[in-house]
């Protein structure tokens, strides 16, 4: 194609019309004078709030950089990623059973998993969080044994019971374990929708060309439908994720001591700054989410391209 | 009648030489029955063409010969086995999912739609089957793709992508990767239908030397220039019924139905 420099005459047409401009386009453009009005509105807010930033006492950024950095809120921050990626982990794990199971045409398996995320979905984390601290008030021990042995025990004129080991419920759900739980459960649920939807995206050609091989079923789920499902997949895990790890901060009504927001909010009522924990908190949260942002672009680049441009950067990257 | 026969574990008697017989196939989906009773055999070594206006049940009689669709009626066997099922005192037992599998490793299919496996290279798309459901081991497979693509063509292409590949190279993998679990059948769902005109040829070549090659083969297809240079036989299907089969140049100069000729007419 011919550059802007050069006369707009192609070799079809070797005498050009008589009046047509071979002249680069150089218009005026269109004035937007609303716009230069709204920015200076935004600009003069925008002075006004971080005046007040500088100015309102109520802020106290001496006291609030001090304590930021404290032990025990580095440890809570510790806590809040290791419950991130765990409750990530489980949830995306059991959303791969959910989503299975929800799709394998068995009517009870997928009953199961239809209660399943009715339940969990429709139960507010928050609750989820506190209802699982408080679970030891429905079991105060856990037992694995045969069921019902308090019934058919005595029946059958046997004593004692039928229970291999017991473990006392305060013990084994420690305020970090029965908020984890409660995070995991959760996101169970979430998963197996996100893992069904992307399952469901893959073309029926897939499996059919697979069984078509002689491969079995879970061998073509495994091999073939999972990878391919992982595209579609990926891009809203990465959403859970970053919304995990605010979740977190619900571990704080388990409550579980050592996370991040407990953490700040005992040293703002301990020492009646409020502010300054709750702006640390702010930022904490978004310094994270910011590094999960940016991993996630990566991690969608590689694995989520329009059509398989990804799995070529693979092969490229592959022969370096 | 002298001919020979062999004896299937049912009681039925099929000829020894047919690798396909179908009996009174019938395949209804709801209330539509797309197959209304079709009798077929197909030689070992034979290469039969099916033509027939879409919808006329072409491509569902060849999915049921590998049990991608159940029957609804009547009975299939590949090799001298019931496809799907196994008859004990009168009575159907439908098989378990890996013992259809097993049925189906013997029965290479290439579609229409290609169906390579896009996450996974052309070597990769090849071995798959035999290194999962056979357990070649992986370098014996890798050698054995290699020579397969040298044979459709495409020695070069190996650590491609299925995306990199026009429709006819992608065909050609469609086929290596049927042949790489050594079927005794192969297949064919109008194997050309999706691809650019120019790239037809390929893909006909490599099929044609196939059947040279002595593979028994089902080819659903509507070029009518390949049924009549390569096929042994041809089969005109109608609204689910063989309507009228014999030698490819037969059919297709002097059809002796109304409907074969009215479709010809139209094709040819």
């Amino acid at each position: 194609m011919s550059s802007p420099t050069e006369p707009v005459s192609g070799p079809g047409s070797p005498n050009p019309t008589p009046g047509r401009s071979t002249e680069p386009v150089t218009a005026v453009p269109v004035r937007y004078p609303e716009r230069w009005v709204a920015a200076a509105v935004i600009l003069v807010l925008a002075a006004m709030f971080v005046h007040m930033l500088f100015t309102n006492d109520a802020f106290n950024w001496p006291f609030m950089l001090e304590h930021m950095f404290s032990d025990p809120v580095v440890r809570g921050v510790w806590v809040t990623i290791s419950a991130t990626v765990l409750s990530m982990l489980i949830g995306i794990v059991l959303g791969i059973v959910l989503a299975v199971m929800r799709l394998s045409g068995n009517p009870v398996l997928m009953a199961v998993s239809w209660l399943y995320t009715w339940f969990f979905r429709g139960v507010p984390r928050l609750v989820l969080a506190v209802l699982f601290g408080n679970i030891a008030i429905l079991y105060t021990t856990i037992a694995i044994g045969l069921p019902f042995d308090n019934y058919w025990m005595p029946w059958l004129g046997l004593e004692g019971d039928a229970r291999f080991f017991e473990i006392d419920t305060r013990t084994l759900l420690s305020g970090y374990v029965a908020g984890l739980l409660a995070l995991s459960l959760s996101e169970g649920a979430y998963m197996a929708e996100i893992i069904r939807a992307g399952l469901q995206s893959v073309d029926k050609g897939q499996t059919e060309a697979a069984q078509a091989l002689g491969m079995g079923r879970g061998r073509i789920m495994r091999r073939i439908t999972l990878p391919q499902a992982m595209r579609v997949v990926i891009p809203p895990t990465g959403n859970e994720t970053i919304a995990m790890l605010k979740d977190t901060a619900l571990l704080a009504y388990v409550p579980v001591t050592i996370e991040l927001f407990y953490q700040l909010q005992a040293i703002g009522s301990r020492t009646y700054q409020i502010f300054p924990m709750l702006v640390a908190a702010c930022l904490w949260y978004l310094t994270i989410t910011s590094v999960l942002m940016v991993g996630q672009y990566f991690i969608e680049r590689r694995f989520n391209p329009g059509q398989y441009g990804g799995i070529r950067g693979r092969i490229v990257g592959g022969a370096h | 009648m002298g001919e020979q026969v062999i004896e299937t574990a049912e009681g039925a008697e099929l000829p020894a030489d047919a690798l396909v017989v179908a009996d009174n196939v019938h395949k209804s989906f709801g209330r539509l029955e797309v197959l209304k009773g079709i009798d077929l055999q197909v030689r070992r070594g034979e290469v039969m063409c099916i033509i027939g206006p879409s919808g006329s049940g072409k491509s569902t009689f060849l999915r049921c010969v590998n049990h991608l669709e159940k029957l609804s009626a009547g009975r299939l066997w590949v090799n001298g086995e019931l496809m799907g099922y196994r008859q004990k005192r009168g009575r159907l037992y439908e098989l378990r999912d890996n013992e259809i599998a097993a049925q189906r490793s013997d029965i290479g299919m290439v579609f229409q739609r290609f169906n390579l496996f896009p996450h996974l290279s052309v070597v990769g798309n090849i071995i798959e089957a035999p290194v999962q459901v056979k357990k070649v081991p992986r370098a014996e497979a890798t050698a054995k793709a290699l020579e397969l693509l040298e044979r459709v063509g495409l020695p070069d292409k190996a650590d491609a992508y299925p995306d990199q590949l026009s429709g006819g190279q992608q065909q050609r993998v469609a086929i290596a990767r049927a042949l790489a679990m050594e079927p005794a059948l192969m297949l064919f769902d109008e194997p050309t239908s999706a691809l650019d005109p120019e790239l037809v040829g390929e893909v006909l070549d490599v099929m044609r030397d196939l059947a040279r090659g002595g593979m028994t083969m089902v080819v659903v297809t509507h070029e009518m220039g390949f049924a009549r240079e390569v096929g042994d036989s041809l089969v005109f299907m109608d609204d689910g019924l063989v309507v009228e089969s014999g030698v490819p140049s037969e059919v297709l100069s002097s059809p002796r139905h109304e409907r074969t000729r009215a479709f010809l007419s139209k094709v040819l």
